[in-house]
């Protein structure tokens, strides 16, 4: 496949997102600026100007025309999809680093960093139908977590709210109540920080990845561990197909190789599994940096991968990938 | 005439231009072929008054089958925002790759990647593809891995002396099979691809001596200059090894002939870091 290289931002990606549709692709990065991409031919749309901080996720809802963005300023901001224009904007004590929109799009689920002092929380904010009506309060602060929460998503019918971060732990908190429902198992749980996190299709199972060098399929409503891949490096970014049984996982960089990796097209991997039988099935090369964000178009025939290099790689799949057997 | 040209001023104007040099070709497009390869041909001014041709080769691929719903469609026609707004179609942001990437399925350890395709001349082949040129010393190998990769390496590794050194040819048979006490030359050991001088004596047909080096002149300031004119195999400047400063000359190894030439027409006479630079033929011009 011939992937299309997009180059709109300077500095590292952090995170990627396909709207629902899929024909838009949102990019995050540490230069301040998301910018917003045509998924078919990497033709760029947008770019929405404002904040003061690197980016380091967003979600955008279902219909396509808000954008939700946490950045490392300390704001969360709600974005008009179409013409960039900043619809409101949250303040928050503490760099914001993730952002999920529930199911309806009435509730959005933002996490902030440990800072100065302050714990790390989870916060829940209601999103208004109009934005002139928005208020700032928060409906639901969890505080518990130890370090940084990289990633907390909605459960199931907006029951629940999935943690996980650099406390190695994921947690299942009640949405109502804002109590711990579930931790998952220390000893077959990850060892290391968990850097993303990465629903499925049905929202059934999830997928973590970790700088273990591993990533593990879990069981939405049980957290039991599923399944476990892994590989040989610090996994960044991980995503479960929405078409076929793969997973992708990307990642860093072994300290081993750092002086002997050579300059031809990028050595960095984002290495395919299948779900199931937990075997790799190939990687595909060429960034020139380690992959920090991995998304699957929701039609399950193309995939973005995001780089410390900057560039975004959108690949179509060739008609061999779908005729892959193991 | 020069009204014609618009803002250009009568005396950047070239002293002999012809009179009727406004008169541009007319352009010419090739239709796509089998391929769905289309060539347009088309002649401008530039700034200076010159007459440039501009050939733009495209080729259209289908790369997906783009189902989009009607909302979708809506969002095509969205006008671009942000730092998209004033962006002109020039503007590259967005590029296919030149390379072809693949699903490089896992191989069982033990088997070898697949070597990429040699052409005739290994070297020509890597520099047409507009690859980086890697050269590996230990084994004076076409360009698929440095020196530390080597898969060589565990032979005798070169010294420092010239490549170029003419191996005694009974000494170097019986210790290619010695091990590492003694020098095989690259040609002769066991994983070389051309044993003969073929390859070499090509190479060095195709060697630029450059004199009136400047004292801190190294090997890398002659690769920049001198891989403008195509893929340099080898670059080579004398320094003296007790003070360290360059003897004043050096070499350098094109894989292309015709590279070499022009650099020679270009650069003979060329002034860097504040002296004249002489260029030739390294060897005696064969003909």
């Amino acid at each position: 496949m011939r992937p299309i290289l997009m180059k709109g931002h300077e500095r590292p990606l952090t995170f990627l997102r396909y709207n629902r549709e899929g024909d838009l692709l949102f990019s995050c990065a540490k230069d301040h600026t998301p910018n917003v991409w045509f998924a078919d031919n990497g033709e760029r749309l947008g770019t929405y100007r404002g904040h003061n901080g690197a980016v380091w996720c967003c979600d955008v809802s279902r219909d396509s025309m808000r954008l939700i963005t946490a950045s490392a300023d300390q704001t969360v901001k709600l974005w008009n999809v179409q013409n960039g224009t900043q619809l409101y904007s949250f303040n928050f004590d503490s760099p914001a680093k993730s952002v999920d929109f529930s199911v309806g799009d009435k509730l959005a689920v933002i996490t902030t960093d440990p800072f100065m002092g302050l714990p790390s929380a989870i916060q829940v904010k209601q999103i208004a139908r109009d934005s002139s009506d928005q208020i700032s309060d928060s409906v639901l602060t969890i505080k518990g977590p130890v370090g940084r929460i990289n990633r907390a998503v909605w459960g199931p019918l907006n029951k629940t709210i999935i943690s996980a971060g650099e406390d190695t732990v994921i947690r299942v908190w009640d949405t109502e109540t804002g109590q711990l429902l579930k931790e998952s198992d220390k000893e077959t749980g990850h060892q290391k920080t968990i850097t993303s996190l990465s629903k499925s299709a049905d929202g059934s199972h999830f997928l973590t990845g970790s700088s273990d060098k591993s990533a593990k399929l879990w069981d939405m409503r049980t957290l039991t561990l599923i399944k476990t891949y892994v590989t040989e490096r610090p996994v960044n970014a991980c995503a479960i197909s929405p078409l076929l049984d793969h997973v992708v996982i990307g990642g860093g960089q072994e300290a081993v190789h750092v002086t002997t990796t050579d300059r031809r097209a990028g050595k960095f991997e984002a290495k395919f599994f299948h779900k199931i039988l937990q075997e790799e099935i190939g990687g595909v090369k060429g960034h020139f940096g380690p992959i920090n964000a991995l998304a699957f178009n929701p039609d399950g025939r193309s995939f973005s991968s995001g780089g410390e290099d900057g560039y975004v790689r959108l690949h179509h799949f060739d008609s061999d990938y779908f005729n892959i057997r193991m | 005439m020069a009204v014609d040209m618009g803002k250009l001023r009568w005396g950047e104007l070239e002293d002999d231009a012809e009179d009727l040099d406004f008169l541009l070709p007319p352009r010419v497009v090739i239709g796509p072929d089998e391929n769905g390869v289309k060539k347009v041909i088309e002649y401008r001014f530039d700034d200076a008054g010159n007459k440039v041709k501009v050939t733009t080769t495209t080729r259209v691929r289908k790369l997906t089958r783009a189902r989009l719903s009607k909302r979708a469609i809506e969002r095509r026609s969205w006008p671009k925002f942000g730092d998209a707004a004033h962006e002109d179609a020039g503007a590259r942001l967005t590029m296919v790759s030149t390379e072809e990437i693949i699903l490089e399925r896992p191989r069982a350890p033990g088997s070898k990647a697949e070597e990429p395709k040699a052409a005739g001349d290994p070297f020509a082949a890597m520099g047409k593809a507009g690859a980086v040129l890697m050269v590996c010393r230990t084994c004076g190998k076409k360009g698929d891995h440095w020196t530390s990769k080597c898969p060589y390496k565990d032979l005798a590794p070169s010294t420092d002396a010239f490549v170029d050194k003419p191996p005694g040819a009974e000494a170097a048979a019986s210790a290619a099979g010695t091990g590492k006490n003694t020098y095989v030359p690259p040609s002769l050991r066991a994983g070389a691809e051309n044993r003969g001088t073929e390859m070499r004596r090509r190479n060095d047909e195709n060697s630029v001596r450059v004199t009136n080096l400047s004292e801190d002149t190294r090997e890398p300031d002659l690769l920049e200059l001198f891989q403008t004119f195509g893929p340099v195999t080898r670059v080579y400047v004398a320094v003296d090894q007790k003070t360290g400063v360059s003897r004043g000359f050096g070499f350098v190894n094109f894989v292309n002939r015709e590279d070499a030439e022009r650099a020679i027409n270009k650069l003979n006479g060329y002034g860097y870091d504040n002296l004249i630079l002489r260029v030739e033929w390294a060897t005696p011009r064969p003909n």
